[in-house]
């Protein structure tokens, strides 16, 4: 922590370490898919993996705002549109696995799919609201947007992460554990914004 | 720029040891975050290759019974059928239960064969195994929306039932698997009522595919098979495959099931493979066979319909799904 704090101005660093910790589950995937190491399933390793780490860098962003108030720790802002950019990128390769592995490319067959198993449906709204965040992800957006509506748009996010725990607690057939540990975190950071934001703004 | 802002750089450290420290601080930082990461990603990952132990079993060749398989189908490896198991009581990960079974105790081990029936009994592990085996390589369809092929040994339920006989009014059977909390510790976060419980109707287990199975590629069963003996009812979901019984019921009614007591919904008593009934969380018309890139179609009694269909002749199995 203290380690860290002496590093709190050099973005560079951050940067490097959020990219690297982003990308290295989907180099471990990679690598294990190449030797074959991904147990008899890949399929729905794969997909439930990605799944997971979709939700865990979603509750990561969430956690930005708390850390920064609560330990001062501003310079993590700045990683955080990277973070949720992770969270898009294993959305994308979530939803590409259910298209290919679960679909079997069947791409007509979704809509059906969509209408008969309700879990697809909030997994598929969760996912299309993260395209337009991802989006405007970029500097030039936050101008053109203006930083308010941008933070406005943004609010999505509270969205997306309960669709994100609801769609995991549907599909776990009697397990709630996993799911359950997601709901108590994001109930917990969305609760502090609640009550952060009933306390009068400090000035 | 921004790396020395912090700090003046002109003190009496000189610049050198002092980048040099930086250095070696941002690196043991990137080393860190970097082993934290992969060591979650590891915990996460399925098991290593599982390798076949257990004591051989004698099989004789039997006739009048066809399994035979469709083209292009084989056998799963062992490593895959012994690898990817849905058994609760020890894991709810299927690559983690063989390593959390590793040390069940399944001998000493017996099964009380009672209720309605002129013989109750008692079979202890050595009467189970003096049953005449044979080898059977039947699909095995899970409600998940994968499949394998197994080469179990084992012998029909029905010489057991015999040699209990079922008095006439008997007209189901229940099954219940051994549970213990102290060698199932993780149960606890199964979220169904144990132990496990499973039921068919007489006739269906005394149909000749019916087997109780006591090994598998030539070997008795590994523990996250279910070992020492458990059912294989090959046109049905795998859960209603009932693993490592200790005790079976002759009934006069429907006995209640895990699954159907868990969500009646969604799992039902009869829960034969049927790819025109949709599972409201997988979609019952395909199938991922482990080890094959393509899905492949499930089949109506995941293919077994000439020999079982005779038995729901008139029943709406869209509702006694």
């Amino acid at each position: 922590m203290i380690t860290l704090m002496t590093f709190s101005s050099d973005s560079r660093f951050h940067r490097q370490l959020v990219f690297v910790n982003g990308l290295l589950p989907a180099l471990l995937m990679l690598a294990d898919g190449w030797r074959g190491k991904l147990g008899a399933n890949p399929v729905e390793f794969v997909t439930r993996t990605t799944g997971v780490l979709a939700l865990i860098l979603m509750v990561l962003t969430l956690l930005v705002t708390p850390v920064r108030k609560v330990l001062g720790w501003n310079w993590l802002l700045k990683q955080r549109r990277l973070i949720g950019l992770f969270a898009f990128f294993y959305g994308t390769v979530h939803l590409i696995t259910y298209l290919g592995g679960d679909r079997g490319w069947q791409l007509l067959t979704v809509p059906t799919d969509i209408y008969k198993r309700p879990f697809i449906a909030v997994g598929m709204i969760s996912f299309i609201l993260m395209v337009p965040l991802a989006v405007t992800s970029t500097n030039a957006m936050i101008k053109k947007l203006g930083g308010k509506r941008w933070n406005q748009l943004h609010r999505l996010t509270y969205l997306i992460a309960i669709g994100g725990v609801v769609h995991y607690y549907m599909i776990v057939k009697s397990d709630v554990t996993y799911p359950l540990a997601f709901a108590i975190s994001v109930g917990v950071l969305l609760a502090y914004r609640v009550i952060a934001s009933l306390k009068p703004a400090k000035r | 720029m921004s790396a020395s802002s912090d700090i003046p750089p002109n003190e009496i450290t000189p610049e050198e040891t002092f980048l040099n420290r930086r250095f070696f601080m941002k690196s043991a930082i990137w080393a860190g975050s970097a082993l934290t990461t992969t060591g979650l990603y590891q915990a996460f990952r399925p098991q290593p290759e599982v390798k076949q132990a257990g004591e051989s079993i004698q099989t004789v060749v039997e006739s009048g019974v066809d399994t035979t398989l469709l083209p292009g189908e084989k056998p799963n490896t062992f490593s895959e059928i012994a690898g990817y198991n849905n058994y609760y009581e020890f894991s709810t990960d299927k690559s983690s239960v063989a390593k959390s079974a590793r040390n069940f105790v399944t001998d000493p081990w017996s099964v009380d064969v009672g209720g309605l029936v002129n013989k109750p009994r008692k079979f202890d592990l050595a009467d189970l195994l003096k049953f005449e085996s044979v080898e059977r390589i039947y699909r095995f369809r899970c409600v998940e929306g994968w499949s394998m092929v197994i080469p179990w040994v084992g012998f029909p339920l029905l010489r057991l039932l015999n040699m209990v006989e079922p008095t006439s009014t008997a007209t189901h059977v229940a099954f219940e698997t051994y549970y213990d909390i102290l060698q199932m510790p993780d149960s606890v976060y199964a979220g169904i009522d144990l132990p496990y419980v499973e039921g068919l109707r007489l006739d269906e287990a005394m149909h000749p595919l019916t087997l109780l199975a006591t090994g598998l590629y030539g070997k008795t069963l590994p523990n996250q098979n279910g070992a020492p003996i458990r059912l294989v009812v090959p046109w049905k979901y795998g859960f209603k495959s009932i693993k490592s019984i200790v005790k079976i019921t002759l009934t006069d009614r429907e006995p209640p099931t895990t699954w159907n007591i868990a969500n009646s919904r969604e799992y039902g008593f009869y829960s034969n493979v049927n790819p025109t009934v949709d599972h409201p969380r997988w979609s019952q018309a395909h199938e991922r066979r482990i080890g094959e890139g393509d899905r492949r179609e499930t089949l109506m009694f995941n293919g077994y319909g000439d020999q079982v269909a005779s038995l729901y002749a008139g029943m709406d199995l869209r509702k006694n799904f």
